[in-house]
């Protein structure tokens, strides 16, 4: 990625941005977040297959926003939550500029968000086949077979909150977790308490989540976090027509349309 | 169990004094005679309240010990605990454990004179040593007070604010900031540590116990320094998030301090020390 | 004590196991789920893992539940009615397989939980644990123990210590305490005795990275370092450093309410989430990740050894293995210990 190294200097040097966010080699055969301030720095950037955390997280981040001017390395899933995050307020042209990486593992410089938004539409957001079948198979069993299966994966959950800290949409400062008036969801970690978290972190991102993977990479204990917002994108897919991050679109779970269909209520 | 740390005290609020809007006193009792009896405690410690299903919150006690048989403390309505609190009856059950943290050093104050500074909510804490100080009135030489709030209707402990204010052996100094002031209103016009320098009290044989929102510490401080308290002789009381009272949850860790063990007493020259985190 | 050695045949530990399981005892041992080990309760000796460095979750759970009832109430005509939970409620639990830094952790843990107040549901917890630890004979880039005073072979915190003798060869079994001997006394022909044996030759190469005394001295002075900014930069804030740290201890207590009836529980919180110490007034003193951050360590390495005269880490390396944001604590360390002040 010699072109990445090179171009982040320039921009570094040249004061265009004040930090580029990339990825660098990490403990044994993992890779971390590198935050590029000075020009020599960018030397330690790196990509290859190993780069799936989403950085895009990174880019609400206060204290890395702080810096100034951001420049990301971001792969489809990472422009993906750019886009979706721009849709919400959170980023724009101002203060980002993306240095994409393509599925071919070709830099591309983007000259504002419009740019990426138009290369992500290139793409439609498709669940793995391995993914795929897992979903067939719990769709195929009965409500209390599916229960049983969501109370023993998430069991184990003692809510460290990885999954939320690593999702580039969970950006709250307070999240529905922390609010107690009403306590909607307990805080301590207990079968039902981690069934309402999850349930209700999937369901704020049934129309945002871009499927990247961050929430189940993240968790130290391997929960199939992903398996309930792929669940949410086919369904997203049937009842409005699929998703496809944009910055001007409307917001599945915050639209209403005299139209809509009520068929989710049971 | 026998020695469970967070077994409560069963209280019964006896009293409930609105004080201020949102700020109320409960006077409680406890339900358990046994449990009045053994228990003791000293000016400046503080305790767990709780309402059952709602949940736990940390505040001084504000009564003095040496008023036996019951406590009282006061509150402002913020969090989800205090509200549950507000919406107790005369005769509702809360928990109650305690007490916890340091005390003020009235021992060592004797013969000293003493000047009380504090702002809004921050009266209670310091509510329970004026009334220490006062029922051992003759362990001190003089005592000065100066409360201020933000407004009229802020001020808390309205009848012994009166109380205070007409005995002969206090000298009662309040305050509202300005444009809190009804049209009655006989005190002083200003904030807290403008009004500190304008009375400027005397330093000699004297300690300073400072309790208010931050930003009125912050500078009431200097105002003190510069009438020539030292740091050894101005006591303050840090109130930091805290869970269990006593040194384990670790949310009220600051530097080596735990503010519920080594506190929530301190001097200013002991807050020096301490890392900028509370 | 002094430790009495004896050998137990690799054949035999099943038969241990199955000694262990019974009589109102419950053996909670390592086990591999979604491709990570943490501990639980085995009722199959087969079901225990063995190919691991190190579980992902410590096993502070046994003394230091995630979710702990403190408390049940009820509401009722006459009022109100409270009780504690009875130490009787609480299993005998058999620990088998615990490495030596987490028995050596049990200690520290214990420290926070006994310093002035004790805390007798914990306690209580403790006292039914019988601590079966196991040496280790390998290791990753991620253990340090060596530098925290700990090693592969270190018997603190243990009851019985058992070292295998190879890659498949039979096990030392050092007895260290009464409950150890207790364990024996339930099956004693599996414990033979054991000739001349030499430990050390068995156990994994942890090279020494630091001492911890050497950055306790360094964080004297090290408060105010910029260091912590640049290192927690990458720092998502979430709490699984915590959570799988066997002697992090951090708690909250919150009312799990049902109706009339419900529980007071403790739980895990975490010093990394950033409304750890966010008062109701708004203010929060730790209001930045760096802060929160710097302190973890410090508590670690500076508070807790100058309070309770113990070091907070074992050098399991757990939290840099669960970390999503691949904070490595053995880095972090070395670069405190050779940053300029």
């Amino acid at each position: 990625m010699d072109e990445l190294i090179k171009r982040a200097k320039e921009l570094l040097e040249a004061g265009t941005v004040k930090v580029v966010i990339g990825y660098e080699n990490g403990s044994a055969d993992k890779t971390r977040a590198l935050f590029a301030i000075e020009p020599k720095d960018a030397d330690k950037l790196i990509f290859d297959s190993r780069c799936v955390m989403n950085l895009a997280t990174y880019i609400t981040k206060a204290e890395v926003k702080g810096k100034g001017k951001m420049a990301i390395t971001a792969t489809l899933p990472v422009m993906r939550a750019i886009i979706q995050l721009a849709s919400e307020f959170q980023v724009n042209d101002s203060n980002l500029l993306v240095l994409g990486i393509t599925p071919e593992s070709k830099m591309i410089e983007f000259k504002d968000l419009a740019e990426v938004e138009a290369f992500v539409h290139k793409y439609t957001i498709e669940i793995e086949a391995k993914y795929s079948e897992k979903l067939e198979k719990l769709d195929k069993m009965t409500p209390s077979e599916r229960w049983s299966f969501w109370i023993e994966e998430l069991s184990p959950c003692f809510k460290c909150y990885a999954c939320r800290a690593a999702c580039p949409m969970c950006y709250c400062h307070k999240c529905t977790v922390e609010f107690n008036q009403p306590q909607w969801i307990p805080v301590p970690s207990h079968d039902l308490g981690n069934l309402e978290w999850h349930m209700m972190r999937a369901i704020h991102l049934a129309g945002r989540c871009i499927d990247c993977d961050a929430c189940y990479n993240a968790c130290p204990l391997g929960i199939p976090l992903n398996l309930l917002t792929k669940r949410m994108l086919i369904d997203a897919k049937e009842h409005f027509g699929g998703y496809q991050p944009s910055i001007k679109a409307d917001h599945l779970m915050s639209t209403y349309k005299p139209d809509d269909k009520d068929n989710f209520i049971m | 169990m026998t020695n469970n740390l967070y077994m409560p005290y069963q209280m019964k609020v006896e009293r409930i004094t609105y004080e201020a809007p949102g700020v109320k006193t409960f006077m409680l009792r406890f339900v358990n005679e046994d449990d009045q009896n053994k228990f003791d405690f000293r000016a400046g410690q503080f305790g767990e309240y709780s309402v059952y299903g709602v949940g736990e919150s940390t505040f001084c006690i504000a009564s003095s010990p040496t008023r036996k048989g019951y406590i009282e403390c006061t509150f402002r309505q913020t969090g989800k605990v205090t509200n549950a609190l507000s919406d107790c009856e005369e005769g509702s059950i809360i928990g109650f454990r305690g007490p916890y943290g340091n005390t003020f050093p009235l021992d060592e104050w004797k013969g000293k004179s003493l000047l009380f500074i504090a702002g809004g909510i921050a009266l209670p804490p310091m509510r329970c040593v004026i009334w220490n100080a006062l029922d051992l009135r003759d362990n001190f030489k003089d005592i000065t007070i100066i409360y201020g709030a933000r407004s009229t209707k802020d001020l808390v402990y309205k009848h012994e604010l009166q109380d205070w204010g007409s005995r002969p052996d206090v000298k009662l100094i309040t305050t509202v900031d300005p444009g809190g002031e009804s049209p009655d209103w006989k005190g002083e016009i200003g904030f807290v540590p403008t009004i500190v320098e304008k009375v400027a009290p005397s330093s000699k044989d004297t300690i300073a116990i400072v309790c208010g929102p931050p930003v009125m510490i912050k500078y009431t401080f200097p105002v003190l320094a510069k009438l020539g308290f030292s740091d050894e002789n101005i006591f303050t009381t840090l109130e930091n998030r805290m869970k269990c009272g006593f040194g384990k949850c670790g949310r009220c860790n600051v530097g080596k301090v735990y503010v519920c063990k080594d506190g929530p007493v301190f001097t200013l020259a002991q807050l020096n020390k301490l890392p900028d985190e509370y | 004590m002094k430790s009495d050695r004896r050998l137990v045949r690799k054949g035999s530990l099943e038969k241990l196991f199955e000694v262990l399981k019974g009589d109102n005892r419950q053996v909670y041992a390592p086990f591999s789920r979604n491709g990570r080990t943490s501990y639980r309760k085995i009722e199959k000796f087969s079901d225990i893992a063995t190919d691991y460095i190190q579980t992902t979750q410590s096993s502070k759970e046994v003394s230091f539940p995630r979710t702990e009832k403190i408390l049940d109430y009820s509401k009722n005509a006459d009022g109100m009615s409270v009780k504690g939970i009875e130490p009787d409620q609480i299993p005998q639990i058999m620990l088998w397989g615990i490495r030596p830094c987490d028995a050596m952790g049990i200690g520290e843990l214990s420290s926070i939980f006994n310093w002035d107040y004790k805390d007798e549901i914990y306690n209580n917890r403790l006292s039914k644990v019988t601590v079966l630890g196991f040496s280790c004979s390998k290791t990753d880039e991620y253990c340090f123990c060596t530098s925290v005073g700990g090693n592969p072979g270190n018997t603190e915190g243990s009851d019985i210590l058992f070292t295998q003798l190879g890659g498949n060869g039979d096990y030392l079994a050092e007895i260290l305490t009464e409950k150890g001997e207790k364990v024996i006394a339930l099956s004693p022909e599996l414990f033979e005795a054991a000739g001349d044996i030499e430990k050390e030759k068995f156990l994994a190469d942890v090279p020494v990275k630091f001492s911890h005394k050497e950055i306790y001295g360094k964080l004297e002075k090290f408060f105010d370092s910029e260091e912590w900014v640049g290192q927690s930069l990458r720092c998502i804030g979430c709490g699984a450093c915590a959570y799988v740290c066997p002697t992090c201890a951090c708690f909250d207590i919150q009312d799990d309410s049902h109706g009339k009836l419900g529980s007071r529980v403790r739980c895990w919180d975490s010093c990394g989430f950033s409304l750890f110490t966010l008062h109701t007034s708004g203010h929060n003193p730790r209001n930045v990740q760096s802060a929160r951050w710097r302190q973890r360590i410090m508590h670690k390495f500076s508070y807790m050894p100058e309070r309770l005269s113990v070091y907070g880490c074992t050098g399991c390396g757990r939290c840099s293995r669960a970390c999503p944001a691949d904070m490595n604590i053995l880095e972090h360390l070395t670069s405190i210990k050779e940053a300029a002040l």
